[in-house]
């Protein structure tokens, strides 16, 4: 220790071990400060938890498991969610059925198919698609979308009624505003999110694989089954849930199209709601245990996009971990 | 020649039949899917184009307060949730950006492979999937419960969402900077923070300044997080700090679920404005990623 504080007017002479200077002050502040802001990442998502759960206590105290029937009515006090949480499950997976195949195609497309100046421009296009923010989506869908949408609805619907699978996801009733506009419209929110991560992914194929494939005589399609995929599947994965995620949160692109009608039913094309939208168009009206309900279902989409979230993100990770060989 | 066409013939080079065709399928699926999504994109930029540009002029830009739904669209203006989008998405963009910088300069230069700063560069990841109402919600019990609403609360809200953007495109554009530069700062005697601020920072600067603005542009044009924070009001409040204010997209929300023309093609025309400012922040990011790729060889 006293070397340390006898450095200064060491210093002048030259220190006997110039490296154990001690760091100056302003040096000391920078990288506390910096810590700080790291940990500010840590302290937010806490602060979320801790605060949303602490709204959203008298929910859960008065309505115990209740929370998770379907009898939503808030004019006689009774909050149960699970149409919310149904619509959501129903939407989400709607948007992944769409979004997935066409995200995972132009990923293919940009790596193994066009030269890179053609790479580029179709880049910009998906990074447009990922700019338009999420309330034109919303105005758009129940403008001109849902309107136009209605008369395939209702052409599908009398169609299939009666056909025994087909009937029971794409019968009647049918509305322009639906679960399935409501996952269409989220499919394309989600694509450039999972297009631009499985791109990544599948970039980090190693050229020998696939050259090593093409030598042996494969066409593309074979080289991609053989040398791409096994490489990349983890990755893909990884990049669908978080479009999961992603299509879970999405807020008001899905309350304008949804439909708003907290009805649990197996057709597709009838009007629904899911935890996001019934927080934006409800929240603003809502006191006591209604607010708290609503607060809690803020707390559960919370819980459930975090652990969604994780979960990719170490798929992703150690994939990407497994390719650096480490 | 003959000897060799009585062999069993494999031709690597032309694939035949189903093993040709089936390539060729996969190859136009994939193109299809590129199309596919052309469509919508350019259906809603079609749409928000021929439906938004005769309601824009000047007075619609700056001129208010926004009309009642049921009046005609070439009454009053949006200049009150323009003037809200600037200052709530401004006020975010000062806290987000330099916090983010400061966030990643800690997970790249000083934390490196220890414990801590991978648990936070992993959570910052895991932070930019948290949905945006989560984040308006967040806000509403921390800040509106015991401040009221205001400008403030919903910039606050928005900082949460950019925060992890930020950290993440700082992250990567310092990982790109090479080791060199640091070492010959310190080969002169240079402390740390010295080295991060005048080396190590400026070196990255076109990446992060590109960060930034992909960050605000994305910020720009969320809604859920300001519908608890901000409510939305018809008249212009230049005040951020206190009462409650609007916003474009929160005003878009609104005019979407009006049943009057009027109201609509003011939703229309608020519309394209958050669109081309979007676009613009995206345009100027991506210029200044190719001029600071220009300087990188």
């Amino acid at each position: 220790m006293t070397t340390v504080t006898q450095a200064g007017p060491a210093a002048q002479a030259g220190p006997a071990h110039p490296l154990e200077h001690r760091r100056p002050l302003g040096d000391r502040t920078f990288a506390i400060v910096a810590l700080a802001c790291g940990l500010l990442v840590l302290a937010i998502l806490i602060l979320i938890a801790v605060s949303t759960s602490q709204q959203a206590s008298s929910w859960f105290s008065t309505e115990g498991l209740k929370i998770f029937t379907n009898n939503w009515n808030p004019a006689a006090n009774d909050y149960g969610a699970l149409a919310f949480i149904y619509g959501t499950a129903v939407t989400a997976i709607i948007a992944l059925i769409l979004a997935v195949p066409v995200s995972v195609g132009i990923a293919l497309l940009l790596t193994e198919v066009v030269p890179y100046r053609w790479s580029r421009p179709i880049v910009y296009v998906i990074d447009l698609l990922a700019v338009v923010p999420s309330v034109v989506w919303g105005l758009w869908g129940i403008l001109v979308f849902a309107p136009w949408i209605q008369h395939i609805y209702a052409h599908i619907a009398s169609v299939v009624n009666g056909v025994p699978v087909f009937g029971f996801f794409f019968g009647t009733p049918t509305s322009g505003a639906s679960f399935f506009t409501a996952g269409i419209i989220l499919a394309f929110m989600i694509t450039p999110i999972v297009t631009s991560l499985s791109r990544e992914v599948i970039a980090t194929v190693p050229a020998i694989d696939k050259e090593g494939a093409y030598a042996l005589g494969a066409t593309r399609l074979e080289m991609i089954r053989g040398a791409v995929w096994p490489h990349s599947q983890g990755g893909v994965v990884g990049a669908v849930l978080l479009g999961l995620g992603r299509a879970m949160g999405e807020t008001i692109a899905a309350a304008l199209v949804i439909g708003s009608s907290a009805t649990i039913t197996s057709r597709l094309f009838a009007p629904g709601y899911n935890m996001p939208a019934v927080i934006a168009n409800q929240f603003g009206e809502a006191y006591g245990v209604f607010r708290a309900a609503l607060m809690g279902l803020g707390v559960l989409l919370f819980a459930f996009t975090i652990i969604v979230n994780v979960i990719a993100r170490g798929i992703v990770e150690r994939s990407a971990r497994r390719k650096r060989g480490g | 020649m003959a000897v060799i066409a009585d062999q069993h013939q494999v031709d690597l080079r032309e694939p035949k039949g189903w093993r040709r065709s089936s390539n060729r399928i996969a190859t136009i699926l994939m193109v299809t899917s590129f199309v596919v999504v052309l469509i919508p994109l350019g259906f809603v930029l079609f749409t928000v184009i021929a439906k938004g540009a005769s309601v824009i002029s000047w007075k619609f830009l700056t001129g208010g307060p926004i009309p009642p739904n049921v009046l005609p669209a070439d009454v009053g203006g949006m200049g009150p949730a323009v003037l809200g989008t600037i200052e709530i998405t401004g006020i975010a963009t000062v806290m987000a950006v330099p916090l983010g910088i400061l966030g990643a300069v800690y997970l790249n230069e000083y934390g490196g492979k220890n414990p801590l700063a991978t648990l936070i560069g992993f959570m910052s990841d895991v932070m930019t999937g948290v949905p945006s109402i989560v984040m308006g919600l967040f806000i509403f019990s921390i800040w509106v419960l015991h401040f009221g609403f205001s400008g403030f609360a919903g910039a606050l809200a928005l900082a949460c969402l950019m925060l992890p953007i930020v950290i993440r495109s700082t992250y990567e554009m310092l990982r790109l900077v090479p080791n060199s530069l640091r070492e010959g700062s310190y080969a002169l005697g240079a402390t740390k923070a010295r080295v991060t601020v005048t080396v190590v920072l400026p070196a990255a600067i076109g990446g992060i300044v590109s960060g930034a603005l992909l960050a605000v542009a994305r910020a720009a044009g969320e809604t859920a997080p300001l519908l608890f924070t901000i409510l939305t009001v018809t008249a212009a409040n230049p005040n951020v700090f206190s009462g409650a204010n609007t916003s474009l997209p929160s005003q878009i929300f609104v005019n979407a679920s009006s049943p009057y023309d009027g109201a609509q093609a003011r939703g229309w025309g608020a519309a394209l404005t958050l669109i081309a400012i979007c676009f613009i922040l995206m345009i100027v990011a991506r210029l200044v990623t190719a001029r600071f790729a220009r300087y990188q060889h």
